[in-house]
């Protein structure tokens, strides 16, 4: 089962071959998190670092000469911050509080939905009766109300987000994991005595999780466009803190006297990169669809 | 069927109620009004004369009922900032975000359909291969970004059209609207626009894979087999049967709108409940937060019965399940 399986790279290979698009996609994807990974040392200034900034290279467009002598790539903002550099740090924590609170929440949702499987009964109709609950609303507006009640803060953010993911992986793990808990190996694992959370983890997860992994870039583009919303409506994350969304925001207050950079320059490289997630999502999701597999 | 819809309608009152224990533990019990309200200079009494009066000194229980029966006799307080009543503050707003709401939908209806059945019946051809990308790259940019777009295009580079307020306001039956004059059409124009685009990437995804299953049906064959025009197998025999699932969609996606308002509205500063919303929030009016969250959670409610009702209605079989 382990990822460094030739067969199994070879199969994620194929899903991809002959696919150009998709292929441009996982290139970006890789150019992203390897921009924000190294970010501290790629960066041309540290955007955090007051004794970096000066103010008389406020609000310069793209390509202007700063006082250090450094030409400023994408302009300035209005405290001299030199918008490559805060592009690339706010792409750090965009990726970070995203990647954390999918992660956290499909997690959650996974072994709720096992759990509903196994036992059945009030257990099962407690948790499913909550992902009703949690599915009636739609996420933006429950992750306002979440932050509206609790305050922000990047935390609080990631809790929203972990909240909005864990409801739908659990309804697709417990209809797969329902059929799974039928067949004869569980009821071998039963009757060599295994435990029930050995059978969990052990037997059930890794033959339900499938559909789970194939939506999994869809809830991470879905958390990145939900955090920069959140962080653009000001109840995101803290101003010491900015992600991609906070940065667009700083803009919003200078794009109708035309200066436009501020605001453009983060919000294309947002789009860029749920773009790229999104064609290589569509790409696995319909590889993984047997009925669309067979027409290629 | 009528046990289905008791039912049902006892699910969704459970579900009520436990929205109005969460909002309430949200906003009343995790922050302390009297810590949010009292000034620097209070004193204890002052404190304590303030917590008497805004109800927090007696036991939660007794607080979550009379929370509960204020809600049921349509009293929400009142706002802090505005000094007025809370129902009032969101009954005002409501109309100008229900006609950004509904121009939005109908260009949703009126350019995405057209586009889905064109693409559902030409696989092969280059426009549907644009199409299908646009869709992707509509569902792939973040609705506040768009219009920041649309703001940076139309009002401060072409300078065609207004990028906040309302604008002029013609009175229908008392209540007034904006789309029924030119200076108020052209506020509503870029909102509903930014709005829309989600909508018409949804419709026209819809639609395609509406045609792509019905134009195999072999009624579709049978209606080309006795010689009627293209036109009017499409418009017959393809739009009438792709359109249920369309309109069921829509419907259900009536709250997804109402939510993203929040956003277009802030942008826009489109004086809606939207924005009454987020200025609430960070101007921490908790009166009008919590009208806004119980309204929208009957709202949802509302529909989501509406909806199983017609299902259980159409389909029989899910009345028994």
């Amino acid at each position: 089962m382990s990822k460094q399986d030739p067969t199994r790279l070879e199969k994620i290979w194929k899903a991809f071959r002959g696919h150009p698009i998709a292929i441009a996609g996982l290139i970006g994807i890789t150019f992203f998190l390897l921009v924000a990974f190294f970010a501290p040392l790629l960066a041309p200034q540290n955007p955090y670092d007051q004794t970096q900034l000066d103010i008389l290279d406020g609000l310069l467009p793209p390509m202007s000469q700063l006082g250090t002598g450094q030409t400023s790539w994408l302009g300035t903002d209005a405290l001299g911050r030199d918008i490559l550099s805060a592009v690339m740090y706010g792409l750090r924590i965009s990726l970070f509080v995203s990647f954390v609170a999918v992660i956290v929440g499909s997690g959650l949702g996974v072994f709720l939905g096992l759990l509903a499987a196994m036992k059945r009964g009030w257990v099962e109709t407690v948790i499913m009766r909550s992902v009703d609950l949690k599915m009636s609303f739609p996420g933006i507006l429950l992750a306002l109300m979440l932050l509206a009640m609790f305050g922000t803060g990047v935390d609080k953010v990631i809790y929203a987000l972990i909240i909005g993911a864990w409801a739908s992986k659990a309804r697709l793990v417990r209809s797969v994991a329902l059929s799974e808990m039928k067949k004869e190996y569980i009821d071998a694992a039963r009757l060599a005595g295994i435990g029930n959370l050995r059978i969990m983890l052990r037997f059930l997860l890794p033959n339900s999780i499938s559909p789970v992994l194939v939506v999994l870039p869809m809830a991470i583009s879905g958390a990145i466009t939900a955090e920069a919303t959140l962080s653009f409506l000001g109840v995101g994350v803290p101003i010491t803190e900015p992600s991609l969304g906070l940065l667009i925001a700083n803009g919003n207050d200078y794009l109708l006297s035309g200066k436009w950079w501020i605001s453009i320059f983060p919000g294309l490289v947002l789009v860029a990169m749920v773009l790229c997630i999104n064609v290589v999502a569509d790409r696995i999701r319909d590889h993984a669809n047997p009925y669309l597999r067979g027409k290629e | 069927m009528l046990s289905f819809i008791l039912r049902r309608l006892g699910q969704s009152s459970v579900l009520v109620l436990i929205m109005s224990v969460l909002v309430f533990a949200g906003m009343y019990v995790v922050s302390d009004p009297v810590a949010v309200l009292a000034g620097d200079d209070f004193t204890e009494e002052d404190r304590q004369a303030l917590a008497r009066e805004l109800g927090v000194d007696k036991p939660l229980i007794t607080q979550y009922l009379v929370f509960l029966s204020n809600i049921a006799k349509g009293d929400f307080g009142v706002s802090f900032v505005y000094n007025r009543p809370v129902l009032d503050l969101i009954l005002e707003r409501l109309p100008a975000t229900l006609e950004v709401a509904v121009l939005a939908i109908s260009m949703g209806l009126i350019l995405g359909i057209p586009m889905g059945i064109y693409s559902g019946l030409n696989r092969e051809k280059k426009a549907t291969k644009s199409i299908s990308f646009l869709t992707t790259v509509g569902y792939s940019i973040p609705n506040f970004w768009q219009a920041l777009l649309l703001i940076l295009l139309c009002s401060v580079w072409l300078k065609i059209l207004p990028a906040s307020g309302r604008g002029d306001t013609t009175d229908l039956f008392g209540i007034p609207v904006s789309f029924l004059n030119w200076d108020g059409f052209s506020h509503m124009l870029l909102p509903a626009v930014n709005l829309a685009i989600y909508k018409i990437c949804m419709q026209t995804r819809l639609s395609r894979s509406g045609t792509q299953e019905v134009m195999y049906q072999d009624y579709m064959t049978f209606a080309r087999a006795k010689g009627i025009s293209k036109m009017r197998r499409i418009r017959r025999h393809l739009l009438r049967n792709i359109l249920l699932p369309i309109v069921t969609i829509t419907g259900l996606e009536l709250g997804g709108l109402i939510a993203f308002s929040t956003v277009t509205e802030t942008v826009f500063s489109w004086p809606g409940i939207g924005k009454l919303l987020l200025d609430s929030i960070h101007h921490a009016d908790r009166p009008v937060v919590v009208a806004y969250l119980i309204g929208i959670t009957l709202m949802f409610v509302t529909i989501n019965f509406v909806v199983d009702v017609l299902y259980a209605l159409l389909d029989p079989r899910i009345r028994y399940k």
